[in-house]
C-alpha cells in the first residue's frame, strides 16, 4: 500500500486522499512539514486565518519496529513566533498515522459557521463530525470520552480549552500508550487548531502495519541501533532520573536562570532535582522509567503519584519543572506537577506559560514563589479566558507588553527555555539562529558544552559555537524528519555504528540507498526551506538575536554577558 | 586543606550528597575520586568552584568540586 497524502478542507468540509507528489516522496516528520507548509502557505498571511494550514506527519521510520521511532511532526505558520514552526512529540499518534499509509494529514480552510467538529482518519479515509460534547472540556475528559465513543486504542490528537480560544501558546496534545498525554508543545500550535474548529483527530490503523522492502536488512540494522542506544550511559541515566537529572548539574554550571532570568543559580534546585523526584516517585509507587510510545528503549518519562499514591502527571521534563520551578522561584516538586497536570489538561506549553508567570511575577501581577496563586490564575483565570488569563496564555513577550516589563526572555517571541545564554553560550546561538524563535530542542549544544558528549566546548566562552550550533541544527533537522526521538543523538555522538545503522534502517524500509552525507544535506535544505520562509514572511538577520538586557546585565556566579556581535552570529547561515 | 565535595545521581547511592572533607595540600580532583571508589570510566562531567576541570586539577582550600556521572536530557 503506497503512503499517501490525506487532505482536509475545512472551509467546504470536503476531503481527500491524494497521491505523493515526487518532491515530497523523500520527506518525513519535519522535513515533509517544513516543506509542505514552504509550498502551500503564503508566509505572509495570518496564522490563525483560513489561509494557513496545520500538517501532521510521522516520521519515515514511524509505524515500523525500529527503536524509539514514534515521534510525530506537526507544522504551521505560528501564531506566537509568525515564523514557520514544527513541533514534535512521542505519543502513539505518529504509528498510527504511518501504518494507516497517512504520510501526511494536511487540514486547510477555516468553517464559515460557529460549530466546533472532530476528525477520524482511518486507512479507507476521513470523516468529518460535528462535536457539541466536548467543546469546553479539558484533553483528559476528551481522551476518555473519545475512547469511549472509538476503541481504547484509538490514537488522539486534541486540544484543551486554551486551544478553542486560540490563545498563542496553546500546544496539542498527543494521547500515549497509557491515556495520558504527551504534547506537540511549543508555538501555539493548538491555536492554529483552534483555529480550524477542530477539537479533535481519533486515528485508527486497525492491523495494517508499515511496509519494509528489505525485512532481514532492517531487522539486522535495528539490532544494531537498538545495541548502541541502549549501551550509551547517557541513555541508561534517562531512564533512571529523566530528563530532570539536568536541573543540579545546569545550575552547579551557573547557567539555570532563576527568578525571571536574574541569576544562575537556585537555592531550592536540590528540592525540584531529577534525584529528588526519583526518590517521591519510587516512595510513593509511582514509576521512575516509563516509554512516551511503544519501542522506546530509553524510556526518560515516568509516573509521578501525589502524597497519597495516586497518579498525578507523567512525563515532567527537565524544562517544565526549571520554568515552573527556578523561573518562578518555585522550590516544591507537588505544586509543580499539579500545575504540570493542569496546563496539560488545559492544552498550553508549559515552557512558554511559565516564563510568562516569570515575566509577571516581575511585573507585580503575582509574587514570586507563590504557586498556589499560579495555579489559581490557570484554573479561574486562563482556563476560562478572562482578560488575565488571556494576557499570560499569549506568551511571556505578550505579558511584558502589558506590565511594562523590560526583562522578558523570548526570542522572534518565543520563551527561551533552561539554559541561560550568557553562561552557556551556544545554546544562545541556537535560540537566536533557530528558524522557530527560542528552542533548546533545535540544536541542543548544551550536550557538549555542559555534558561532555560529542566532545567538549567551553560553556563560557565563544570559540566555536557558531559552528557547534550549526552542525547540531542540521544533524537535529535530519533527525526530526525520521520520526526517532533527539535522544538518540546521545549515543549517535559518541558511537560511530549509531548514525550508519540509523541510514540502513532508512534504505531497508523503502530500498534506496542514501548515505550519511545524504542525510547531512537533507538536514541543510530543510533549515534553508524554514529559513527562506521566514524571510518571505519578513524576517531579516536582525530579528537573529537575544534580548538586550542578555549584553548589559550579567548573570551571577560567572558575571557572564552575551557578547556576541550581530556579525558573529550571522555567520551561522554561512553554508 | 579542607574541600567540599558534591556528588550528583547514583553516585550518591552509599556515599553522601555533600561532604566537607579535609584533604593534603596539592591534592587533585582524581585523587578525591579515586578515594571515594568512584571508577573514573564512570565520571561524565567534573567541576571545580561551577567550571569544568579534569582529573589532574589541582585543589586548593576552600575549592568545591562536583561529580557527575555520564548523564543527559533536554
Amino acid at each position: 500500500m503506497a503512503d499517501k497524502i490525506f487532505r482536509v478542507n475545512m472551509t467546504d468540509l470536503s476531503t481527500s486522499i491524494e497521491d505523493v507528489p515526487a518532491d515530497w516522496a523523500g520527506h518525513g516528520g519535519r522535513g515533509l512539514t517544513s516543506t509542505i507548509v514552504a509550498a502551500e502557505v503564503p508566509p505572509t498571511c495570518h496564522p490563525l486565518g483560513p489561509n494557513n494550514k496545520l500538517i501532521f506527519a510521522p516520521g519515515l521510520l514511524s509505524g515500523t519496529t525500529a527503536s524509539n521511532s514514534g515521534r510525530i511532526s506537526c507544522g504551521s505558520k505560528s501564531p506566537l513566533t509568525g515564523t514557520i514552526k514544527e513541533s514534535n512529540s512521542g505519543g502513539t499518534s505518529a504509528q498510527r498515522l504511518a501504518r494507516m499509509g497517512c504520510k501526511a494529514l494536511i487540514i486547510e480552510g477555516q468553517p464559515q459557521d460557529d460549530n466546533w467538529y472532530s476528525l477520524s482518519l482511518t486507512s479507507d479515509g476521513i470523516t468529518i463530525s460535528k462535536e457539541e460534547e466536548l467543546v469546553g472540556q479539558g484533553n483528559f475528559a476528551v481522551v476518555e470520552a473519545v475512547e469511549r465513543r472509538f476503541t481504547d486504542k484509538i490514537g488522539i490528537l486534541s486540544i484543551g480549552q486554551t486551544g478553542e480560544m486560540q490563545m498563542s501558546a496553546a500546544n496539542i496534545s498527543v494521547k500515549d500508550p497509557d491515556s495520558h498525554l504527551r504534547s506537540l508543545g511549543r508555538g501555539g500550535l493548538g491555536a492554529v487548531m483552534g483555529s480550524k474548529k477542530i477539537k479533535f483527530i481519533a486515528l485508527d490503523a486497525g492491523d495494517h502495519k508499515v511496509d519494509i522492502a528489505d525485512p532481514d536488512a532492517f531487522k539486522a540494522a535495528n539490532k544494531t541501533f537498538t545495541k548502541a542506544l541502549v549501551d550509551h550511559p547517557v541513555s541508561q541515566a534517562l531512564g533512571t532520573y529523566g530528563t530532570n537529572v539536568l536541573v543540579n548539574i545546569i545550575n552547579e554550571a551557573g547557567g539555570l536562570p532563576t527568578r525571571n532570568f536574574t541569576a544562575g543559580q537556585f537555592d531550592g534546585h536540590e528540592q525540584i532535582s531529577g534525584e529528588t523526584m526519583h526518590d517521591l516517585i519510587v516512595e510513593r509507587g509511582g514509576k521512575p522509567k516509563h516509554g512516551c510510545h511503544q519501542g522506546c528503549v530509553i524510556q526518560c518519562s515516568q509516573i509521578y503519584n501525589d502524597l497519597k499514591g495516586n497518579y498525578k502527571t507523567s512525563g515532567i521534563e527537565y524544562e517544565s519543572i526549571w520554568a515552573m520551578g527556578a523561573d518562578c522561584t518555585v522550590d516544591d516538586l507537588d505544586q509543580i506537577a499539579e500545575m504540570d497536570h493542569i496546563l496539560d489538561d488545559i492544552g498550553i506549553d508549559t515552557i512558554e506559560t511559565a516564563v510568562a508567570f516569570g515575566v509577571a511575577m516581575e511585573g507585580g501581577v503575582l509574587d514570586f514563589g507563590d504557586s498556589k496563586e499560579m495555579i489559581r490564575i490557570m484554573t479561574d483565570e486562563i482556563a476560562k479566558g478572562t482578560p488575565l488569563g488571556r494576557i499570560i496564555g499569549n506568551g511571556a513577550a505578550n505579558v511584558g507588553k502589558t506590565y511594562g516589563v523590560t526583562r522578558v526572555p523570548v526570542v522572534k517571541n518565543q520563551a527561551i527555555p533552561a539554559y541561560d545564554p550568557r553562561a552557556i553560550k551556544g545554546i544562545g546561538i541556537t535560540y537566536a539562529t533557530s528558524t522557530q524563535g527560542a528552542d533548546h530542542t533545535m540544536g541542543y549544544t548544551i550536550a557538549t558544552e555542559i555534558l561532555g558528549v560529542g566532545g567538549s566546548a567551553d560553556p563560557l566562552s565563544k570559540e566555536g559555537q557558531v559552528e557547534l550550533s550549526r552542525n547540531l541544527q542540521i544533524a537535529t533537522a535530519a533527525i526530526d524528519s525520521t520520526g526517532m526521538c533527539l535522544f538518540i543523538a546521545f549515543a549517535a555522538l559518541d558511537n560511530g555504528a549509531c548514525l550508519p545503522a540509523l541510514v540502513d534502517m532508512l534504505n531497508a524500509r523503502f530500498g534506496i540507498s542514501l548515505t550519511a552525507a545524504d542525510v547531512t544535506n537533507l538536514g541543510m535544505s530543510i533549515l534553508k526551506t524554514e529559513h527562506a520562509f521566514n524571510q518571505a514572511a519578513g524576517f531579516t538577520n536582525l530579528d537573529d538575536r537575544l534580548p538586550e538586557f542578555f549584553a548589559t546585565e550579567s548573570i551571577p556566579p560567572h558575571d557572564a554577558i552575551w557578547d556576541f556581535s550581530g556579525e558573529e552570529i550571522d555567520a551561522f547561515w554561512n553554508f | 586543606m579542607r574541600v567540599q565535595v558534591k556528588l550528583f545521581a547514583f553516585f550518591r547511592e552509599g556515599r553522601f550528597i555533600k561532604e566537607e572533607r579535609e584533604l593534603p595540600e596539592g591534592c587533585t580532583v582524581g585523587e578525591v575520586v579515586d578515594a571515594l571508589h568512584i571508577d573514573r570510566e564512570e565520571v561524565g562531567v567534573l567541576m571545580l568552584n561551577s567550571r569544568h576541570c579534569q582529573f589532574d586539577t589541582n585543589l586548593h582550600g576552600g575549592d568545591i568540586i562536583a561529580i557527575f556521572p555520564v548523564i543527559g536530557g533536554g
